[in-house]
């Protein structure tokens, strides 16, 4: 009786509630999306060794998604479909199924906002905790979980978050991963007293603590002791809670800001640091100056040992708990990005300076029209390592790895770049930029290898010509040339591009490696392609070569093997 | 008891539905609800950008995105014109991640960039628009609707966008 009486009491609740709300729920709920897919089929092509056995069958690659969007009022919820039928060359083969990848449901009360499902997040500038999502690298390491913010008052923002993070397709039952908890906390003075709301000093600070937890696994090793030929069984230590903490200040005057980050992170043995018992720390500082016309921003970073992933034994571009920042500029060309930089998480040191100038309209430099200048240094070394003990090397598993000085850089350069940059309007119809880099780049270090290739030094030039024949119909010419005597030796390029705005886009392009060693492989990476936009859903087609490399986004590269074939993107929303 | 912590609780959370539906009222766009920053690290929230009642432009970009930084410095060349003829607000919303966030504030100055540049270093707002590639550009009219949007840059894009902020402002619905 009870029960059945509890019964209609709740359901009957239920259904006034959704009469009440049913109506609203569909008359003024917004409904949204978007997706993208991008198909290649491949073909055989001997310059660059590619047949029927190296396609292994595959010979066409999917990579698709799309996202619903579902908002009333203060609730929203989403749904997103990827498909990976089979992944594109160069992606990882977990990749491949496809399923519901990610759903979150999110509300907001008042100052609160919850949200359950899958969610994006970051602490600070993400040193100690970053999920984010970049479809071009198939990167998602999203939490799954609940997350809480909360604003007390106007310049006080809190959240806080636990969660396990995505793996592709891999459930969370099946394999060990860890699970994620985090807080952080914002105060902005100038929001906070009203007095400083409109004043020319800014002031906020930061704060953050992540700890991890992962069931650990009996791991041992047999390692060599003194006297000379003698063995032992070492089991490993492995902290099953791993704490991190971030602090960050952010001081502006007027025209200047200062932001320094500070990240501090407990023993962390891993596969990613050979299992050594070294603490993680990383220091970021960039200073800015800024008026109309002038931009100039110095920065710094420290990163000792501050990968951290939420599955100890990953190796992988998966599970990243945090996200170091790399201080180099990416670049927009792709000459310029054929020796890219990926930061190193087990120790580099750099330095980096920029300035963006724009000489005024009808200067001596500036001409009619204004000229822009930039240039840009970036510097990134090693730390200092120093062996704890002459016996033990440094980085040797099961011990503490090294000591270093926090303030001394390494003997070893990772990357050095500099780049000099001018965009000059001629006429309000003719515009060329001309740029010009020098870059550095170690290989081994980059890539992975053991001390195969050293290093590699680059000259590179681009000369970016528009004009516009009339107000929609306008032609593009991009030269470029790279010179390098290591590595794949120099390359030249040239791209046309035809374009009617807004809606037609035709191109046609060609790398030719002219001064690789091997004449087999002085290949021209030709490339045609077509686009056509309306609105918000754009069409590309494309057919040629693609240049084998590393693509870099963020912090994350991807190698992308060398193929040709026809491509096909499509990408609309509604 | 259960039944009655379950059915006061049940109570709760249909009034408190019920109490926000009043707040909505004070938001002046249907723009979702997400927290931005601006250039000098204060927090707004993305449902309270408008241009008291006049069209308002919204365009994702990043520093790494090139059509992106050639549509912006087009428009910057027109913008004060454009300001003037038509009333249009133009809010350049920055997607780039913590590697370049504080990087974007001396790169606008540098340019002498004059409309209004925020940031998304979460790419929140970037989700909730359902925006994919980037150059992406929203145009919103006075309620704050979106009335029309535009993916990718080509040279002379700029024209057709302005056109339609002249067709929003004669009360012309915006068909090509």
């Amino acid at each position: 009786m009870k029960k059945t009486f509890r019964f209609i009491i709740t359901f009957g609740l239920i259904s006034c509630f959704i009469q009440v709300k049913s109506q609203d729920f569909i008359q003024h709920a917004q409904v949204s999306g978007t997706f993208q897919a991008d198909a290649i089929t491949y073909v055989n092509d001997k310059s660059l060794h590619i047949n029927d056995s190296t396609l292994n069958g595959k010979r066409l690659g999917m990579n698709g998604f799309a996202l619903i969007h579902y908002d009333y009022k203060n609730f929203s919820a989403g749904l997103r479909y990827e498909a990976f039928l089979p992944p594109l060359l160069g992606f990882s083969s977990d990749a491949e199924g496809s399923g519901i990848a990610n759903w979150f449901v999110n509300y907001k009360v008042g100052d609160f906002e919850v949200t359950a499902g899958n969610f994006y997040e970051q602490f600070g500038s993400g040193m100690i905790l970053r999920a984010y999502e970049e479809w071009t690298l198939a990167y998602d390491n999203s939490f799954n979980g609940f997350r809480v913010k909360y604003k007390p008052t106007a310049g006080i923002y809190l959240k806080g978050l636990i969660g396990y993070q995505r793996d592709y397709w891999v459930k969370y039952t099946d394999g060990n991963r860890g699970i994620v908890k985090g807080i952080n906390g914002e105060l902005n003075f100038n929001e906070l007293i009203k007095k400083m709301e409109n004043s020319p000093f800014r002031l906020s600070i930061e704060g953050s603590f992540v700890s991890k937890y992962e069931k650990m696994p009996t791991k041992t090793i047999i390692r060599p002791i003194p006297p000379e030929g003698s063995y032992e069984v070492y089991q490993y230590k492995l902290p099953e809670n791993v704490g991190a903490w971030s602090t960050a200040i952010n001081i502006g005057y007027s025209n200047w800001n200062l932001m320094t980050e500070y990240a501090y992170k407990n023993e962390n043995p891993s596969a990613l640091n050979n299992y050594i018992y070294h603490k993680g720390q990383a220091l970021y500082s960039i200073l800015t100056y800024s008026r109309k016309g002038l931009g100039i921003e110095l920065s710094a970073k420290r990163i000792d040992n501050m990968g951290f992933k939420s599955r100890m034994e990953e190796t992988e571009n998966v599970l990243d708990i945090n996200f170091l920042p790399p201080l180099n500029p990416l670049h927009l060309y792709s000459f310029a990005t054929m020796y890219p930089y990926a930061t190193q998480p087990n120790g580099e040191m750099g330095v980096h300076a920029g300035i963006e100038y724009t000489f005024p309209k009808n200067s001596f430099l500036g001409g009619k029209y204004g000229t822009n200048f930039s240039i840009s240094y970036s510097l990134i070394k090693d730390i200092k390592k120093e062996a704890l003990s002459p016996e033990i090397p440094i980085d040797s598993t099961g011990t503490i790895g090294y000591s270093s000085d926090f303030f001394a850089f390494g003997d070893r350069k990772f990357y050095e770049d500099l780049k000099v940059q001018i965009y000059k309007k001629f006429t309000p119809r003719f515009n060329i930029i001309a740029a010009y880099f020098n870059q550095v780049y170690d290989k081994d270090v980059i890539e992975g290898h053991y001390n195969e290739y050293g290093k590699v030094y680059a000259n590179i030039g681009v000369l970016d010509m528009t004009y516009r024949i009339n107000d929609l119909h306008s032609i593009r010419l991009e030269l470029q040339t790279l010179f390098t005597e290591q590595d794949r030796g120099n390359w030249m390029g040239a791209t046309i591009e035809y374009a009617i705005a807004p809606k037609w886009f035709f191109s046609l392009g060609d790398q030719y490696n002219y001064g690789n060693d091997n004449v087999d492989e002085q290949i021209h990476y030709y490339n045609i392609s077509f686009g056509y936009t309306h609105q918000s859903t754009r069409i590309s087609l494309s057919y040629g070569r693609q240049n084998d490399g590393l693509l870099c986004v963020g912090g994350i590269c991807r190698f992308v093997p060398a193929y040709t074939g026809f491509g096909l993107t499509i990408s609309s929303n509604f | 008891m259960k039944n009655i912590i379950t059915i006061l609780l049940f109570f709760f959370t249909v009034f408190t539905l019920r109490g926000q539906d009043q707040k909505e009222s004070t938001r002046s766009s249907n723009l979702p609800s997400v927290e931005l920053k601006t250039l000098d690290g204060k927090t707004i929230l993305t449902d309270t950008l408008s241009n008291h009642g006049k069209p308002l432009i919204i365009s994702f970009w990043a520093l790494w995105c090139k059509p992106c930084i050639k549509e912006l410095s087009n428009i910057a060349n027109v913008y004060e014109e454009w300001v003037e003829e038509t009333g249009v607000r133009l809010v350049a919303v920055s997607i780039d991640d913590p590697r370049s966030s504080s990087r974007v504030k001396p790169f606008v100055d540098g340019k002498s960039w004059e409309f209004d540049v925020l940031l998304d270093p979460n790419s929140d707002f970037k989700r909730a628009m359902n925006v994919n590639l980037i150059p992406h550009t929203f145009l919103l009219d006075g309620s704050g609707k979106v009335v029309w949007q535009h993916t990718s840059y080509t040279e002379g894009s700029e024209i057709e966008l302005i056109q339609m902020v002249r067709k929003l402002n004669q009360g012309q619905t915006l068909q090509e």
